[in-house]
């Protein structure tokens, strides 16, 4: 088991290396430079100002040199500066901006979660039912709909003509004056709206999936034998059932590691919530160098730990997997 | 999309002359102005950086503009008047300009306001260390000099009229910045001026707060609290706008001609409109043969009923432009010669260009080459997409085969502006009071990456262009730019297309706003809300 975890985690370092310089290549492929957006059609910069400002940014060096030196810095943890006027560390910017994406991440992957495995359950159970029928319409309304526009239509009832939920932000104005538990409130008042609108449209997939294991499940000889048993439906479904469909969850949830971090751009732009999502767009629209590659590389780290996490959670959970293993 | 001009310009060029939509609020027995309150308005973005010298994104042009003074300002009615300077003169060579500063003027943090900081920030401009993109305008000058703690004196190589308007850049504070790297001093992130407003707090990516400053020179602002709540979807905007979360707004013109045309709105807000600075246009590459032909541009100007355009992609809230300026300034020229909506007259000069349609297939031709040309613009911006189409259905009628190219903003500079890799462009040009436009037509002007991209070259608007920026007498210029504006409407390097109206709302409790030709903001520090209906009360 421990050679197998050290083979994996050494394999990641020329992988990681790998990702980097395909990522570094095709940004600097995309035509336009961070500089231009500060001296294209602006009257008043000339070729020297703008000759300064490549020259500053490291961008008057060749591309392998420039690969070569941010390596350098990230091989010291370093994600460099960021090119964006306020010329903070990448670093602090991306930390600022985890919390949030990371507690919506969680909050509506618990949510999903939480309503999909039972509708899943119930749809395998009772398949074909008017109740599966149902579900399944649903749960494809959600998926198909954007998300922009379902968010947009419930800030605009409820938010605008019913009153009853905030519209955009996590924190009212006033929020400073606000007592220990009205804070509290005020920041799950306005995450209720973004949390159902993000989970809403993941609902789909999740359920579909459960129900589909399920009935694989349900099929096996196993099953049978419990049934044949004489044991009452919902110890067959509960105790014999379930377990085993759950198994791929986690595979699921290994997968979806890197995504706790990545946001949405449209859903944070529409809910005003200053995520990661918003943060690599606009790094992506200025050609933000080192931004994009800071975000680029924890995404890709975490992706391959997430990936790692789900093998080694597979193995514990599931016998068959250890033993061949 | 264009990034033009310095912050205070940017600042300025959200209002224009302006006239209030709605009636003018009731005013009852309370209605005297109280300090106290606070203005909430939605930014797009989070601001880049509070230090006006490196600043080129308008969110934090917007803020820099409370915080900061310049020496000079555009007053209501668009001409300069002092603010850190109380009063200056012009040396009779035009060569000199001796600003006397305003005495007793403190930065935010308590130390004094000097002509040091002035020429401290002067020096920052032109220093090539500092990243900024406005060293331009300052560059023209020969000498700069404080020979007492309020005077400020400039000497310029030749006379250069921009001049004046340059020194409405905000004045930074020495004592902070000197000997510092510019780009990572704490002051972008908490700056320190001198302006009717100070800094309180920044939350990233939720909000920035200005405090009104008690010490200011004209008074303290009425209005205690400005916030800034950063929103980045204008859709989310006007939703919070309509349910009470914002204060102010500008709207799109669907948001101001039907969605805000309810009831509720109008009890809640005042609706303002007036012209912005800057225009649309229609730009021809003149390297290419077809366009070489002036009969051609003017067939294609008689082509489009610019009307049209306003109606479909402005709602009519716009106005035609017939030349670089608006028709609200000094400069504007009324009496241009004009290309009326006429196909008739456009088919006519494509006849005497030679180009006719031998085959019947709706598009002309000539010497088996056929009249097609392809429209570029830059994605993201709806109204020039929208324009492209309008104009394509237009010249079709006329005989022209017209494709639309939409193109994302970096490689479409890149790729097809700077090279000259294009017929057509739609784009469009973010002025100011100062009519200076030596930039985007002189032929000196044409190198990579140089803003005249259509590579116009005439001798007289050279000639005219050289005299306008060296001359300060008022009359004098307006004689320069009249004729440089005949020249531009009878050669046609661009069809002009429009001037948008800008669209502020605010709610009703502000009092004080006195739309001008300057727009609403110009007195912003004279809003207030009587005490009755003041809504927050912290």
């Amino acid at each position: 088991m421990l050679s197998y975890l050290t083979k994996r985690l050494l394999m990641m370092i020329p992988l990681l290396i790998g990702i980097t310089l395909i990522s570094f290549v095709v940004i600097h492929l995309a035509p336009g430079e961070p500089t231009d957006l500060q001296t294209d059609l602006n009257p008043k910069a000339s070729a020297e100002m703008r000759e300064r400002l490549r020259e500053r940014y490291g961008l008057d060096q060749p591309l392998p040199v420039q690969y070569g030196q941010w390596l350098g810095r990230l091989a010291r943890l370093d994600f460099g500066e960021s090119f964006a006027q306020d010329h903070r560390p990448v670093f602090d910017k991306i930390v600022e901006r985890l919390p949030v994406t990371i507690m919506i991440n969680v909050l509506s992957i618990v949510t999903i979660l939480a309503v999909a495995v039972p509708l899943g359950i119930l749809s395998a159970v009772r398949r074909n039912s008017p109740f599966d029928r149902v579900t399944t319409v649903l749960v494809f309304a959600g998926f198909a709909m954007p998300s922009f526009w379902l968010a947009l239509l419930l800030m605009d009832y409820l938010g605008v003509r019913l009153g009853v939920f905030p519209i955009a932000g996590l924190k009212s104005i006033g929020y400073e004056y606000l007592g220990f538990f009205g804070q509290i409130w005020d920041v799950i008042h306005h995450l209720i709206l973004p949390v159902f609108v993000s989970a809403f449209g993941g609902l789909a997939g999740f359920s579909r999936y459960m129900r589909s294991n399920m009935l694989e499940v349900i099929r096996q000889d196993y099953i049978l034998t419990a049934r044949a048993k004489g044991l009452p439906e919902s110890q067959v479904i509960f105790r014999h059932a379930l377990r085993n469909a759950l198994l791929p969850v986690i595979t699921i949830l290994g997968l979806s590691v890197p995504g706790l971090i990545g946001g949405s751009v449209i859903f944070e732009t529409i809910f005003a919530i200053p995520g990661m999502g918003k943060l690599f767009y606009d790094g992506v629209m200025m050609r933000d160098y080192p931004l994009i590659m800071g975000i680029l590389v924890i995404g890709a780290v975490l992706t391959l730990i997430g990936n790692l996490l789900a093998d080694l959670g597979y193995a514990m959970a599931d016998p068959r997997i250890r033993r061949s293993g | 999309m264009m990034r033009y001009l310095t912050s205070l310009l940017l600042l300025l060029a959200m209002f224009g002359c302006s006239r209030q939509e709605a009636a003018a609020p009731a005013t009852g027995q309370d209605d005297k102005p109280a300090y106290g309150d606070t203005l909430i308005e939605a930014s797009i973005g989070e601001p880049s950086t509070l230090l006006p010298v490196l600043a080129s994104d308008s969110a934090s042009s917007d803020i820099n503009g409370l915080v900061y003074d310049g020496l000079l300002r555009y007053d209501k009615n668009l001409r300069l008047e002092g603010v850190m300077a109380e009063s200056w003169e012009i040396s009779p060579d035009n060569l000199t300009i001796t600003f006397h500063l305003r005495k007793g003027v403190k930065w935010h943090d308590g130390a004094p306001f000097t002509s040091a900081d002035v020429l401290f920030t002067y020096q920052m401009y032109i220093d090539p260390k500092v990243p900024t993109s406005y060293a331009e305008d300052f560059k023209q000058v020969a000498k700069a000099e404080a020979p007492d703690p309020h005077t400020f004196r400039v000497t310029y190589h030749q006379p250069y009229a921009p001049a004046l308007e340059s020194w409405g850049t905000a004045i930074h504070p020495k004592h902070l910045l000197e000997g510092q790297d510019v780009a990572k001093s704490p002051l972008g992130r908490a700056p320190i001026g001198t302006g009717p407003y100070r800094f309180a707090e920044w939350k990233t990516g939720e909000k920035l707060v200005l405090e009104a400053n008690p010490d200011y020179y004209d008074g303290k602002p009425y209005i205690r609290r400005v916030v800034y709540r950063i929103i980045p979807d204008t859709s989310t905007q006007f939703l919070e706008l309509q349910s009470g979360g914002l204060d102010f707004m500008g709207l799109t013109p669907i948001q101001f001609s039907t969605q805000t045309d309810t009831p509720a709105f109008r009890r809640g807000f005042n609706k303002y409109r007036y012209l912005n600075f800057g225009y649309s246009y229609l730009g021809y590459n003149l390297r290419k043969p077809l366009f070489q032909d002036v009969r051609v541009r003017r067939a294609i100007a008689h082509a489009i009923d610019k009307q049209e355009l306003i109606d479909g992609v402005l709602l009519g809230l716009g106005r035609p432009a017939t030349g670089p300026y608006k028709p609200d300034t000094w400069v504007y020229n009324p009496n241009v010669k004009t290309y009326p909506f006429d196909p008739a007259a456009a088919g006519k000069l494509l006849e005497e260009a030679g180009w006719r349609d031998g085959d019947g297939d709706g598009v002309r031709e000539k010497g088996g080459q056929k009249l097609a040309f392809t429209i570029v613009t830059n994605q993201g911006n709806d109204l020039r997409a929208k324009s492209a189409e309008i104009i394509q259905r237009r010249l079709k009628e006329v005989g022209f085969e017209v494709q639309i190219r939409i193109v994302e903003w970096a490689t479409f500079l890149k790729e097809f502006i700077f090279p000259g890799n294009f017929d057509v462009t739609i784009l469009g040009w973010t002025g100011g009071p100062e009519p200076d436009q030596y930039n985007i037509w002189h032929s000196s002007k044409t190198g990579p990456r140089e803003l005249n991209f259509i590579h116009y070259k005439n001798t007289e608007v050279d000639d005219l262009l050289e005299r306008g920026r060296r001359t300060f007498d008022q009359a004098e210029r307006k004689k320069i730019y009249d004729r440089f504006q005949e020249i531009l409407a009878e050669e046609q390097p661009y069809t002009f297309l429009y001037i948008a109206e800008a669209l502020p709302s605010v709610a009703r409790r502000f009092h004080g706003i006195e739309p001008a030709p300057a727009g609403i903001t110009h007195n912003f520090i004279k809003w207030y809300v009587p005490e009755g209906e003041q809504k927050y009360a912290k």
